[in-house]
C-alpha cells in the first residue's frame, strides 16, 4: 500500500503531556517578555491551558480519575474567566490613570 | 455511512486500505454536503430576502430581470461578486484582514457538524450537541472583531466593537433559554431531543408548559440579535457606519461574510426547531416517519426540518424589514434589563414546575396549550385572508396590479 | 497503517497547529495579532479535549474561554489600542535571556515527562459499575451528578462545596470587576484626553 506504513509512533500520554508542557513554557515566556499588560494576561491564559491539557489527558488515561481530571479542568476554565475579568478591570484602571498599558511603568510602589 | 463507503472502496482496493480510507472519505463527503447546503441556502436566502423586503416595503423586488420571480438575479449577483476586484486598504493589518472572513465562516460551518437533519442523520452525533453548537456559533464574533480592527477604518472598528459588546451580552440569555428544554428533556443531544418530540403537535416542547413557550420567544429574540439581524444590526448599521465591520471588504471575502450570516441564521433557527418546534416531525403523523418508511421517511424528515428552519429565517427577515433599528444603548438595555432577568425566571420556573407540578397537570397541559395556540393561529390566518386591505397611499399601484397581487388594482378602484 | 495511525495523524496535526499558534503568541510584537494566535491556540486545545473524549470540557473551553474570556481580552486590547501600545517592543537582550530560560524550562519538563512511566490503567469492576454506561457517552451527566455532590467511583468525592464556592466567587468577581472598571467621570476623562 502507498500509505501503509508512515511509521508514526502511536500517541500515548507522553505526547499530550509534552504538548501541555509546551503551552506552559510559551505562557511563561509570554508573561516574561510582553510589556503590554494584556499580553501578560494572555500568557496566564496559555499557562492555564497547558495545565488543562495535562488534567484532561491524565484523566482519560487513568479511569480511576476520569471525572476528577475533567472537573478540575472545568474549575480552571471558570476561574480563568474570573481572573481575566478582574485583571482586565485593573489594566483598564491603570490605563485610565497613567494613559499607558506598559507594565514596566507600573513602579510607583517600588521601594 | 462509513461502513457503506468502506464496502464500496473494498471493491477497488484491499480491505484494510478501504477501512482506513473510509472514515477520511466519509468526513470529506459530510463536510462537502454541509458546505453545499450552506451555499445553496445562502443563494435561496438572498433571493428570499429581496422578495420579502420588496413585498413589505412596497417595492416588489426583482421581477423584470432574471427569469421567473427574478431568481437569476441572485446568480448574477454571485457572479458579480466573484469577478469583483478584491481590494485591501493600504493601512489594513494584512493578516487579520485576510483571516477574518474565514474565521467568521468557520463558526457556522462547525455548528452544522452537530446538527441532525433527520433521525440519526447527523455528521457527528455529539452528546453535548446543543452546547457545542452554541459554543462554535459564539466564535463567529472573532472574525467580525478582526475584520473591524484589521480594516484600519473607523467605521469598521466601531462595528466590530459594537458587535463584541452585543454578542457577549446576548449569548447569556440565549444559553439560559436553551437550558429550559434541556431541563424538560434531560438531554443535550439534539438527536435524542428531536426523537422525544415525535408524534403529534402537542408533543413539541413549545407546548409543554408556559415556561418553554415563553423561552422560545426569548430564545428567538436573542438568536436574532446574535446573528446581528435588524433590529439589532448595530454592527452593520448602514445609515451610521456605512457598512460597519465589512466596510472595506469586496468581492469574494465579502461573499464569505454573507454566507456566514445566512449560515448562522439557519443554524440558530434549526436549534430552535429541534428544541421547541418538534424537530423533523410533521406534527400530524403519529410516531416516527423513519421507522415506518426507512430512509425515504427520513428524507421527508429532512425536508420538514429544513422547511421549519426556513420559516423561522423568513420570520427573521419579516422582522428585519418591519422594525426600525435600535440604538446601541437600547440594544444593551433590552438584553441586560429585560431578556436576562426573563430568561433567569424561566430557568428557575421550569425547574420548579418539573418538580412541583402533579403528573396529571404535566400530562394534560400540553393538549390545552397546543389547542389554544392552533386556534389562535387559525383565527389570525382567517382574519388576514378575509380582511380586504386597500393599497398604501402612494404605493406603486400599477406594478402591484400587474404583478398579479390578489385584489391589487381592483381594490384601489373600489 | 490502521485506525490508531489515523488518530495519531490527527493528533499530530492538531498538536503542531496548537504549538505553532502558542509560539506565535509569544513571538509576535503586535498585541492584536497575539490575540488572533491565542484564539487558534485555545481552539486547538479544545480540539485536543475532543480527541481525548472530553466533549463537555471541550465545549466549555469553546464557550467560556474562546467565546467569553478571549472576547473580554480582545475588548481590553481594543479599548487600549492606541498607536504606540499596539507594538510594545521587547529588547534583544531580553529575548536572548528568555529564549535560554524557555528552552531550559522545556527541557526540564520534557525530561520529567519522558522519565516517568505512564501506564494506561484498566478500570476496576466497581468503577465499571459506577460509570454505568460507556463513560464517554454519558460524560456530561456524570459531571453534572458530581457537581451536585454525588460520589462516583470508590475514591471519588462530591464536588458540591467547590461548586458553590466557585459560584459565589464568580458573583464577587462580577461585582468587583464592575466596580473597578466603572466610569470615573472627572479624572478618567481628563487623563485620556491628554
Amino acid at each position: 500500500m502507498l500509505i501503509a506504513d508512515i511509521g508514526l509512533p502511536p500517541v500515548g500520554l507522553n505526547h499530550y503531556l509534552l504538548l501541555g508542557a509546551l503551552l506552559f513554557v510559551c505562557g511563561v515566556l509570554c508573561m516574561a517578555t510582553k510589556r503590554n499588560g494584556i499580553g501578560v494576561l494572555m500568557g496566564v491564559e496559555l499557562v492555564l491551558n497547558g495545565a488543562n491539557v495535562n488534567f484532561v489527558a491524565l484523566a482519560s488515561y487513568n479511569p480511576a480519575f476520569q471525572l476528577e481530571g475533567q472537573i478540575f479542568a472545568l474549575f480552571v476554565i471558570v476561574l480563568a474567566a474570573a481572573e481575566a475579568a478582574v485583571a482586565l478591570a485593573i489594566v483598564l484602571n491603570f490605563y485610565n490613570n497613567h494613559a499607558t498599558v506598559d507594565v514596566d511603568t507600573a513602579e510607583e510602589l517600588k521601594g | 455511512m462509513t461502513d457503506l463507503l468502506s464496502s464500496l472502496l473494498a471493491l477497488l482496493l484491499s480491505q484494510e486500505t478501504a477501512d482506513l480510507l473510509a472514515p477520511i472519505l466519509a468526513a470529506v463527503v459530510k463536510g462537502s454536503i454541509i458546505i453545499v447546503f450552506m451555499l445553496l441556502s445562502a443563494i435561496f436566502f438572498v433571493w428570499l430576502e429581496r422578495k420579502v423586503s420588496g413585498r413589505i416595503q412596497d417595492r416588489l423586488g426583482p421581477t423584470r430581470v432574471g427569469g421567473k420571480f427574478g431568481w437569476l438575479q441572485t446568480l448574477a449577483d454571485g457572479v458579480k461578486l466573484l469577478l469583483k476586484e478584491d481590494t485591501m486598504p493600504a493601512n489594513a493589518d494584512s493578516m487579520l484582514f485576510r483571516i477574518a472572513a474565514y474565521a467568521t465562516l468557520a463558526g457556522p460551518f462547525l455548528a452544522y457538524v452537530a446538527l441532525p437533519f433527520g433521525d440519526g442523520w447527523v455528521a457527528q452525533n455529539l452528546n453535548v450537541a446543543v452546547f457545542f453548537m452554541l459554543a462554535v456559533l459564539s466564535t463567529e464574533i472573532f472574525g467580525i472583531i478582526f475584520a473591524g480592527y484589521g480594516s484600519g477604518s473607523k467605521w469598521a472598528l466601531f462595528g466590530g466593537m459594537r458587535e463584541a459588546a452585543q454578542m457577549v451580552s446576548y449569548e447569556v440569555p440565549m444559553a439560559i433559554c436553551v437550558l429550559v428544554p434541556v431541563i424538560v428533556s434531560g438531554t443535550m443531544n439534539l438527536n435524542n431531543m428531536g426523537r422525544f418530540q415525535s408524534g403529534f403537535l402537542w408533543n413539541w416542547y413549545l407546548f409543554h408548559d408556559p415556561f418553554t413557550f415563553a423561552a422560545f420567544w426569548v430564545y428567538f429574540t436573542c438568536a436574532t440579535a446574535s446573528c446581528k439581524r435588524a433590529p439589532f444590526d448595530l454592527a452593520e448599521a448602514e445609515s451610521e457606519l456605512v457598512a460597519g465591520f465589512h466596510t472595506e471588504y469586496s468581492g469574494f471575502r465579502w461573499l464569505i461574510f454573507f454566507m456566514a450570516e445566512y449560515g448562522s441564521m439557519f443554524a440558530v433557527s434549526a436549534i430552535a426547531t429541534l428544541m421547541f418546534l418538534g424537530g423533523w416531525h410533521t406534527g400530524v403523523v403519529p410516531g416516527e416517519l423513519s421507522e415506518y418508511l426507512g430512509w425515504p421517511g427520513n428524507l421527508i424528515n429532512v425536508g420538514v426540518l429544513i422547511f421549519k428552519g426556513w420559516m423561522l429565517v423568513f420570520v427573521m427577515m419579516w422582522v428585519r424589514w418591519t422594525l426600525p433599528r435600535l440604538r446601541i444603548d437600547q440594544v444593551m438595555e433590552t438584553c441586560l434589563r429585560y431578556l436576562l432577568p426573563m430568561s433567569c425566571v424561566l430557568l428557575v420556573g421550569v425547574a420548579f414546575w418539573q418538580v412541583a407540578m402533579p403528573a396529571g397537570v404535566l400530562m394534560y397541559l400540553k393538549y390545552a396549550v397546543s389547542a389554544v395556540c392552533v386556534v389562535l393561529v387559525l383565527f389570525t390566518m382567517v382574519k388576514v385572508w378575509t380582511t380586504r386591505t386597500p393599497l398604501p397611499f402612494g404605493g406603486v399601484q400599477e406594478l402591484w396590479g400587474r404583478a398579479g397581487v390578489p385584489g391589487g388594482i381592483e381594490a384601489v378602484k373600489k | 497503517m490502521n485506525a490508531s495511525d489515523l488518530q495519531s495523524l490527527l493528533f499530530y496535526a492538531l498538536a503542531i497547529l496548537t504549538a505553532l499558534c502558542a509560539v506565535g503568541v509569544v513571538v509576535t510584537q503586535n498585541i492584536v495579532r497575539a490575540a488572533a494566535w491565542l484564539l487558534f491556540a485555545l481552539g486547538g486545545t479544545a480540539g485536543v479535549f475532543f480527541m481525548l473524549g472530553a466533549d463537555f470540557v471541550g465545549a466549555t473551553q469553546l464557550i467560556v474561554y474562546v467565546g467569553g474570556t478571549l472576547v473580554l481580552v480582545v475588548f481590553g486590547v481594543m479599548l487600549t489600542a492606541q498607536g504606540p501600545f499596539v507594538n510594545l517592543r521587547t529588547s534583544a537582550a531580553e529575548w536572548a535571556v528568555s529564549l535560554v530560560v524557555g528552552l531550559l524550562l522545556y527541557a526540564v519538563l520534557a525530561v520529567a515527562t519522558l522519565g516517568g512511566t505512564w501506564t494506561k490503567q484498566e478500570r476496576t469492576p466497581e468503577q465499571q459499575v459506577a460509570m454505568t454506561d460507556s463513560a464517554d457517552s454519558n460524560n456530561s451527566i456524570l459531571i453534572g451528578h458530581a457537581f451536585m455532590g454525588q460520589k462516583i467511583g470508590p475514591n471519588a468525592t462530591g464536588y458540591l462545596l467547590p461548586f458553590e464556592i466557585v459560584s459565589v466567587h464568580l458573583l464577587v468577581v462580577l461585582i468587583g470587576a464592575a466596580y473597578l472598571a466603572r466610569a470615573k467621570r472627572r479624572r478618567g476623562v481628563a487623563n485620556v484626553d491628554r
